[in-house]
């Protein structure tokens, strides 16, 4: 729950223009033939960009100007395959060149501290707007937007009179931000970002480059969005749990975790963290198996902990609230009596709350050579670490 | 006195025919909480038996409040359904709005918190949270009952679970009132609304106050203690070794790049006099201290 779905460069493209949003020729290529294609279909002169979710691909050399069809073959060949800052290319974009005479910024994003959405723009694009807020904060407006209201025209005008965009191009930057919004809102994003925002030398305002962030929360109103989801990059015990329904990120540790609600686990977490100073463990994982979980859930959540071969020891911490104790520990005796012989790492067990009585008489009767029972949380991380340790 | 709620509190459970709201509303009737009936649209005129309470149920939120006087309520239902039942909360000039239910979209959450805000005649508390109690008089919400009573110690948390932690860590000398905000990026009431309610309440002598990685609200909240609050705050940030980039749980829970981090967000607190506890159990051996003084 609560997750968010970032977009590659060229599905970002997809989805602007969907929307009306300007941008220029675009298509996505696996493989050199591919971009060769692509590029011969658009006349030849394009720009191959990696798709990467991370800043400074072409500081990078992730980003080329191809001067024919062929050259883009070659181009795309050098590209697909290089490592950006940890991030291997899979695809690039293959986009329609076009001679730029401004770079400007665009953007809207959820704004948590004001409780709403935040518009920022500036005459001043291309680079991060970071650093257009911290050397020249005069040329970026940032207007609140209220969700039930929304931007209207005069609005948009205004907003890009603050932003110092030329008068030449201020219907249509504004027209960009009525689009982007309605993008926003068709999709349930929390972040549409442009940057560039070009004018072209033909007097056009196009969309360079963008980013979108989906709400996941908002996945029942958008079957469609499932398909926009990068499941090539996310680690294959990640995409176990997510299947499963459960939360799960993995660590670098050897302390497998598994609790119930967000803030106990990264409470957890760092309990095991400090804990483990001693014997150079850390924890393995977050795995949060949610309120009301049941010992399908826990059985689940053990099954994919004691399947990471990192893993040396496992915590299980629970304080239940909804979540019955006694279900907890029916979900670890029934997840071991399914493993047999796989499981071989112990578990150290601390349980409070809700029907504690009977998760802890469950537990004892079970009395499973693997499972040790702890009153309380430091008690048991400390446990867990010493048995990392060994 | 207590915050928010107190044992002059009548609820309307929003959701109360599906099976999570019948579920807690049972367990909050047992812990004392005045329910007075339910919402469902399109169930008006019938009833639910609840362990021998015969609670009517409404169309409407206002039809609820125009035959039963309440002022509260707590929404159950479904993420689909969540954002009208909420407004629905509001039309009816409902003093507060409790949303428990987990994955409303952002936008829905921003539209409905933007509503009460131009009405300004709700408090929302949610969404994603576990609600709140004062313990012998009302609990609206998720929180069990049984972990510990009435005291004059506040709490205020994003986390439903470490706040059942920190009440069983202190549960021999209880709270006034718990307060579960919740952890998703849009929230009505925030930890300085609590804040400031709490130092407002003669009922409460201190104040716990946990926080967790991601966004600012720790630090604003610091900011805002050091202006207003006089009685003796602890706190805890969970998320001291969470690595960057990785979000864990909550949609807030991320540390990214130099912001957001647990440390930083201590040494805010610090900075007005907070102290802060590393784990849990030293955050209640803090407050401990201060309350044996």
């Amino acid at each position: 729950m609560g997750n968010s779905v970032d977009l590659f460069e060229y599905q970002a493209r997809d989805l602007f223009e969907s929307h009306g949003v300007p941008v220029l020729g675009g298509a996505v290529a696996f493989t050199p033939e591919e971009a060769e294609q692509a590029a011969a279909s658009m006349g030849g002169r394009v720009v191959v960009k990696a798709q990467v979710k991370i800043g400074g691909r072409g500081k990078a050399g992730g980003v080329k100007l191809a001067e024919s069809a062929s050259d883009a073959r070659e181009k795309a060949a050098a590209i697909l395959g290089m490592d950006i800052k940890g991030h291997t290319v899979h695809k690039v974009m293959i986009a329609q060149a076009a001679p730029i005479e401004a770079e400007y910024y665009l953007a809207i994003l959820l704004d948590r501290a004001n409780r709403n959405f935040l518009v920022m723009a500036s005459v001043a694009g291309g680079m991060e707007i970071e650093e257009v807020a911290h050397t020249s904060p005069e040329k970026l407006a940032r207007v609140g937007i209220d969700p039930n209201v929304g931007i209207s025209k005069e609005l948009a005008l205004d907003i890009v009179k603050k932003g110092q965009f030329p008068a030449e191009v201020a219907d249509q930057v504004a027209d960009v931000l009525i689009k982007l919004w309605a993008a926003f809102v068709a999709e349930d994003a929390t972040l549409m970002e442009i940057n560039p925002l070009v004018k072209t030398s033909d007097g056009k305002v196009v969309a360079l480059d963008g980013k979108v962030t989906l709400d996941d929360n908002a996945g029942f109103r958008h079957p469609d969005h499932e398909a926009l989801v990068d499941h090539a990059a996310t680690n294959p015990l990640e995409a176990l749990a997510k299947e499963k329904d459960l939360n799960y990120v993995k660590l670098d540790g050897q302390v497998g975790i598994i609790g119930n609600g967000a803030g106990l686990v990264m409470s957890t977490l760092d309990v095991v963290a400090y804990a483990g100073e001693k014997y150079s463990v850390k924890p393995a994982n977050f795995l949060d198996i949610g309120g009301g979980a049941s010992a399908e859930v826990m059985a689940n959540g053990l099954s994919i902990i004691l399947g990471d071969p990192d893993v040396r020891s496992v915590f299980v911490n629970v304080f239940g609230g909804i979540t019955a104790c006694d279900a907890v520990a029916n979900g670890i005796v029934q997840a071991l009596s399914i493993l047999g012989d796989k499981a071989t790492k112990p578990i150290v067990v601390r349980l409070d709350g809700n029907n504690v009585i009977e998760g802890r008489r469950i537990l004892n009767e079970a009395n499973h050579p693997l499972i040790q029972q702890l009153d309380t949380m430091d008690g048991a991380a400390a446990r867990a670490a010493e048995l990392a340790a060994k | 006195m207590a915050i928010f709620i107190n044992e002059n509190t009548k609820l309307i459970v929003q959701g109360m025919t599906g099976s999570e709201g019948t579920k807690h509303t049972r367990r909050m009737i047992a812990s004392g909480t005045k329910v007075v009936g339910g919402v469902t649209p399109g169930k008006g005129g019938q009833s639910v038996d609840i362990d021998g309470n015969i609670l009517p149920v409404f169309n409407t939120v206002a039809e609820a409040v125009a035959a039963t006087g309440a002022n509260a309520s707590v929404v159950f239902v479904p993420p689909k359904f969540a954002k009208a039942a909420v407004i629905d909360a509001i039309d009816a000039k409902i003093p507060l709005v409790v949303v428990i239910t987990e994955g409303i979209p952002v936008h829905d959450s921003a539209a409905f918190y933007a509503y009460a805000e131009s009405k300004g005649t709700t408090r929302l508390i949610g969404p994603n949270c576990p609600g709140l109690i004062s313990p012998g008089k009302s609990n609206i919400g998720i929180i069990p009952a049984d972990i510990t009573g009435p005291g004059r110690i506040g709490l205020v948390s994003k986390s439903g679970t470490l706040t059942y932690q920190m009440m069983y860590e202190l549960r021999d000398f209880g709270f006034s009132t718990a307060v579960g905000i919740g952890g998703d990026p849009i929230i009505g009431t925030t930890h300085i609304d609590c804040l400031r309610a709490f130092q407002d309440d003669p009922d409460t002598d201190a104040i716990v106050m946990i926080g967790e990685i991601g966004g600012d609200a720790e630090e604003r909240a610091a900011a805002f203690i050091g202006e207003y609050v006089t009685k003796p705050v602890v706190g805890y940030v969970a998320g001291f070794t969470a690595p960057e980039g990785k979000t864990m749980g909550h949609a807030g829970a991320i540390v990214s790049g130099s912001s957001g981090t647990a440390a930083a967000k201590q040494e805010a607190l610090e900075a007005v006099g907070v102290k802060v506890g590393k784990t849990p159990s030293e955050t209640a051996a803090l407050m401990r201290a201060i309350l044996n003084g």
